[in-house]
């Protein structure tokens, strides 16, 4: 067989659990990473001839093993190198080691990995790319396009990371009940962050930063496994796909921002949105609300409006009342404002944000959302002023391009 | 004889398929299920959303009892299965719990449906 591309999601669905299993073994980063890499170069030479094992990471973890206690020894020159049959060759004990490693061993260690990335004393900038290296396995030039920086830049904020976490003293014990507790928000919160980074795009990076979001969706489903019956976790996971789903809406085939109220729906991926649906359904049972269960639900009130003008605004409304009260934040207010301005008016919405203008006075989408009220209310050079304001903060050429289009609006509306 | 064919497959490897591999296996059983409809011979086919999304019915206690996740247990074997058409999760589970009074015992797992076609076959 030479078509080796069935290996491949194989290897990245067992990652997880390979990595984080031969971390535990050798406390070492590097070295999980290294012998877990050699050891998918000998999948992909073994296993092409012998079909791939029952249980894939069982497979990895112990050729991993037997490939780290290789590497120290030839380290050290104590030892001849055995033969590499004597490393790879597993069909019989495979079968033994499948059944040591169970699903509980397995949760651990991804946890202690998950944890481990998201350590509190790296900033989360630096959190978000060892997760992406580590867990996900992304490459560090995929990591460094997803961020828009370069692979040297990225490279040293990875290799930053790992020292740090070498030197923090990171306990390698599973954490107590209230500190487990609060690691598991600090990695949602490294989730939202990768989906961010992606989601906050223009067209031309598109395809490049797409990849985050859909790495953000895999790592959430990955921490539902984890924690299949939190509902904070599911209303992430929700969260992220619901969101992800409209990303073959967003941008034009010139580039420009499609407004949600603009978008083609009929581009928006359905069982993404339906998985999405699900998941918010099941974690609203639950009783028990949070700020990625209210955000999943406004999402899901987008997803659930084949037009724009059926969209539940006044549910909406009330949703981004209690994101206020559960998350107090500028920028939630700043959304609440929007679905203000469709159930109550421009003027209501305009008096909301006005106080605002402090916190959010260097922020794009304040001005943008100020100059679109005012151009409501026929305030137009008001407006004009706020667009000004927001082409001058826009950060993707995307946006800016945007705000010109109700600028143009504007002046040919003058005009007449 | 109708029979039911059932999937598996490790849902962590087909969640890590590219778009692009996923679309071209669809394509590939788009082909077959062609054949198939041609024959008279295919049913309702349904493609599941991932076990994250599942619910379980316990109706093995009074009242039954509802759990995330899907249905793990080893001892009971899969012996059929309903599709129905509802607006949400808490309609299914009232369904489940009324199916479950007729037939007590066992388990419900209650899972989204991504894909479904009703088919065509004699019955």
């Amino acid at each position: 067989m030479s078509d080796v591309g069935w290996i491949s999601p194989i290897l990245t669905a067992a990652r997880p659990h390979a990595v984080a299993a031969l971390l535990r073994n050798f406390r070492d980063l590097d070295l999980a990473e290294e012998v877990f890499q050699e050891a998918c170069l000998r999948a992909l030479k073994t296993w092409p001839r012998n079909g791939p094992p029952r249980d894939a990471a069982a497979w990895l973890i112990m050729v991993g093993r037997n490939v780290a206690i290789d590497t120290v020894r030839r380290r050290s020159r104590l030892h001849l190198l055995p033969p590499e049959e004597l490393i790879s060759d597993l069909t019989d004990t495979e079968a033994a080691v499948a059944d040591r490693i169970d699903e509980a061993d397995y949760r651990d260690d991804i946890l202690r990995l998950l944890f481990i990335c998201c350590h509190p004393e790296l900033p989360a900038t630096q959190q978000i790319a060892l997760a992406l290296r580590i867990v996900s396995g992304l490459s560090v030039p995929q990591i460094a396009r997803g961020f828009l920086v370069s692979e040297a830049a990225m490279e040293q904020r990875i290799t930053r990371a790992k020292s740090r976490i070498a030197t923090a003293n990171v306990p390698f014990e599973a954490p107590g009940a209230a500190e487990r507790f609060e690691r598991i928000a600090a990695v949602a919160a490294m989730i939202y962050l990768v989906f961010n980074e992606g989601y906050t795009t223009s067209v031309a990076e598109h395809g490049a930063r797409a990849a985050l979001c859909e790495e953000a969706i895999r790592l959430s489903r990955l921490l539902l496994r984890l924690f299949p019956t939190e509902p904070e976790i599911m209303g992430l996971a929700a969260l992220v796909m619901l969101q992800h789903a409209r990303a073959g809406a967003r941008f034009d085939s010139q580039g420009g921002v499609v407004l949600l109220e603009d978008q083609d729906r009929t581009l928006w991926d359905r069982r993404l949105i339906a998985e999405g649906l699900a998941l918010i359904d099941k974690a609203v049972r639950h009783g028990r609300p949070g700020p990625y269960q209210v955000q999943a639900a406004i999402a899901a009130l987008h997803a659930r409006a084949s037009r724009a003008e059926d969209t539940d605004w006044s549910e909406i409304d009330l949703l981004y009342g209690t994101l206020e009260r559960m998350q107090p934040s500028p920028i939630v207010s700043l959304n609440h404002a929007i679905a203000v301005a469709k159930v109550r008016g421009a003027g209501d919405a305009l008096a909301m944000i006005e106080p605002l203008a402090d916190k959010l006075g260097g922020y794009f989408y304040f001005h943008g959302a100020r100059g679109a009220f005012l151009l409501q209310l026929g305030r137009t050079e008001e407006a004009r002023a706020a667009f000004g304001h927001a082409i001058a903060l826009a950060n993707t050429a995307a946006e800016a391009a945007h705000i010109r289009g109700q600028l143009d609006r504007l002046a040919r509306g003058a005009a007449l | 004889m109708q029979y039911a064919i059932l999937c598996y497959h490790d849902e962590k490897v087909t969640s890590a398929w590219s778009k692009e591999h996923d679309d071209a296996v669809i394509a590939k059983l788009g082909v077959v299920r062609e054949k198939l409809v041609r024959q008279g011979k295919l049913g309702p086919v349904a493609r599941l959303l991932p076990t994250t999304a599942a619910t379980t019915l316990r109706k093995d206690r009074e009242p039954p009892l509802v759990i995330d996740g899907p249905f793990a247990e080893t001892k009971e074997q899969l012996l059929g299965f309903y599709i129905v058409d509802c607006a949400g999760l808490d309609e299914v589970i009232g369904i489940a719990k009324e199916l479950g009074e007729a037939n007590p015992g066992g388990a419900y797992e209650i899972r989204p449906v991504a894909t479904f076609d009703p088919g065509k076959v004699a019955s």
